[in-house]
């Protein structure tokens, strides 16, 4: 892991980023709308049930919510944080300059990349004080905030990659933001809607005859961010998902095979196109 | 140091580059002349390892551009007629970044980068953010960060466009420093007196061709065979002289001065014969007030030889 340490785009990029205001201005932003969340939870649920506590089944609705933020934040944010990686440098003629370096293009790219996932990282981080809360009036384990956490991680890391691997393919910033909230809209909305078709039709085509298993329905479970989401908050998604789809496999394995490929292959391919014309003879 | 052998490019139906032949050795100063399009810029941009070539082989200090790309970035100090700059970090953070990237050592970029930045003029704006230098300045950080890693060579591709005067002069300066440390440099401009004044040797480049190669006087004497010469006489004998040169032979195009007071024409002929015609007009009495041969620069070198280039 030498490279990360001595990665001087990972150096530039982190200092460009916590250097400008906007991202003093967001983390201001995330925090204080946690903050009000989650005192504005506490205080209607104490007022309103006429209690003068908070119970365990309350925190957990409250570490839910906040969860579904977190969800949302990675979600949203790291396809603007890194669709534009490559596409700006090219766009503020920063880039030729840049590949004319020693710097090989795997530690342009991951550090484009690890710039971005650290901001984010630092994001989540920074919002775990507030987080944390929850754990005062019990109902959460230790292990389902780790868990929540690694799924995060996955993720930013999965979506990070592919926003940096369409920056890299698509010239203007613009269309590559596209193209990236396009994928992410398509892996975590479309499939889920899609899994809900395929167990429809599935149903009503197997009406009175022997019922088979659905891998695609399966494989659509697996990949929707929302589906494993859930299951973390309500372990009993998984039965639901096994009794629908009859495959009897963990949909987060599936999960994290297909958003390890998608990490490797994304950064594979913006590794390979980071210098287009100088790879073979036109 | 630099040998280009047969380079060509090629977009599609369109050649950028046609079968370049140069060669230059160590410590010399080129300077690439060319019409816009004409194809500086695409051979820069294959010897900066930023552009695959459609065909034939660059070596840099004897090592193969297209084959070890990443050595030859060692070699090489590029600075784009374009390029953009990091707003937000200061100028000693933006040669530090790029001396990083070059895997120069934190405490040796620290001595560095003072030395790089004084050898600029920029040392009073170290902790100055980029975007606050002038174009000028810019200039001048951006040929600091090419030196950054001390390579063999520099190629610069207009690196004086859009500067005013000052800034021009003070750019030329530090070209002419940079020739003395023996650095071999290949520069492109369109500020030719410029050029000659600096480079040991010129390349006219047209229609993705070399057409023109050699030292600055050389180029030069490829147009002394037509001489242009001005001939100034007595009012009251213009036409006396006119009848006379039109009488001469190797004699072409005679044009009366506006001022009306001399004549211009073109003159094919030896520096003696030069002297013998002068003797004539003398002994046929026509009252030569002055005989003077104009001088070609390296501006009329390069309207003469891309004349019809569109």
């Amino acid at each position: 892991m030498k490279w990360m340490g001595t990665n001087p785009v990972l150096f530039k990029e982190l200092k460009l980023r916590f250097r400008s205001f906007k991202s003093f201005n967001g983390m201001l932003f995330f925090l204080l709308a946690m903050c009000i969340f989650v005192f504005g939870y506490i205080f209607l649920t104490v007022t309103i049930s006429g209690h003068s506590y908070f119970r365990p089944s309350e925190s957990f609705v409250l570490f839910a919510f906040l969860s579904f933020i977190q969800l949302g934040l990675v979600l949203f944010t790291a396809p603007g944080l890194t669709a534009g990686a490559i596409s700006s440098e090219r766009e503020k003629q920063t880039l030729p300059i840049l590949l004319t370096t020693s710097q090989s293009s795997f530690q342009i790219i991951s550090g484009k990349l690890m710039s971005s996932v650290a901001f984010l990282l630092f994001l989540i981080i920074a919002g775990m004080p507030v987080y944390s809360l929850v754990f005062l009036f019990g109902g959460i384990s230790p292990w389902d905030f780790i868990k929540i956490f690694l799924f995060l991680f996955v993720i930013l890391l999965a979506f990070g990659s592919m926003g940096v691997m369409f920056s890299t393919l698509i010239r203007k910033t613009v269309v590559s933001m596209i193209a990236t909230y396009g994928t992410m809209l398509f892996l975590s909305v479309v499939t889920g809607f899609l899994f809900i078709i395929t167990m429809r039709m599935k149903e009503m085509s197997q009406m009175g005859t022997m019922v088979t298993p659905s891998y695609f329905g399966h494989f659509l479970a697996s990949i929707n961010p929302g589906v494993l989401f859930a299951s973390f908050l309500s372990p009993n998604v998984f039965g639901i998902v096994e009794e629908l789809t009859h495959v009897d496999f963990p949909i987060w394995i599936g999960f994290l095979i297909f958003y390890g490929f998608l990490t490797v292959v994304s950064i594979g391919i913006a590794v390979r196109k980071l210098r287009v014309n100088t790879n073979k003879y036109r | 140091m630099i040998e280009i052998k047969g380079l060509t490019k090629k977009y599609g139906s369109f050649t950028a580059l046609d079968n370049l032949h140069l060669t230059l050795n160590e410590g010399t100063v080129f300077g690439f002349v060319g019409a816009n399009g004409a194809g500086k810029s695409t051979t820069f941009l294959i010897l900066a390892t930023l552009l695959q070539a459609t065909s034939g082989e660059v070596h840099i200090n004897g090592v193969n551009v297209r084959e070890k790309p990443a050595a030859v970035r060692k070699l090489i100090g590029y600075m784009p007629d374009f390029f953009g700059v990091y707003d937000q970090l200061k100028a000693e953070e933006y040669l530090d970044f790029y001396g990083a990237s070059y895997g120069i050592p934190a405490d040796e970029r620290k001595k560095l980068i003072p030395q790089l930045l004084e050898l600029v003029n920029l040392s009073h704006k170290r902790s100055s953010y980029v975007d606050l230098l002038s174009r000028g300045m810019k200039q001048r950080l951006c040929l600091a960060r090419s030196l950054i890693h001390d390579p063999k060579v520099l190629i610069l591709d207009e690196p004086a466009s859009g500067l005013d005067p000052r800034a021009r002069v003070e750019m030329r300066d530090i070209l002419k420093t940079l020739k003395k440390m023996g650095k071999t440099i290949m520069i492109s401009s369109h500020i030719l007196p410029e050029l000659a004044e600096m480079c040991d040797e010129i390349g006219v480049i047209d229609n993705g061709k070399l057409i023109a190669h050699g030292s600055v006087a050389e180029i030069q004497m490829k147009l002394q065979g037509e001489k242009v010469i001005t001939v100034k006489v007595a009012v009251h004998a213009i036409n006396e002289a006119i009848s006379f040169f039109e009488e001469q032979p190797h004699i072409s195009s005679i044009d009366m001065l506006e001022s009306g007071d001399g004549i211009t024409f073109k003159y094919v002929g030896s520096e003696g014969e030069q002297i013998s015609l002068l003797q004539q007009a003398v002994k046929k009495d026509i009252p030569v007030v002055s005989f003077m041969e104009h001088v070609t620069n390296l501006e009329d070198v390069f309207m003469e030889i891309t004349k019809g280039a569109d």
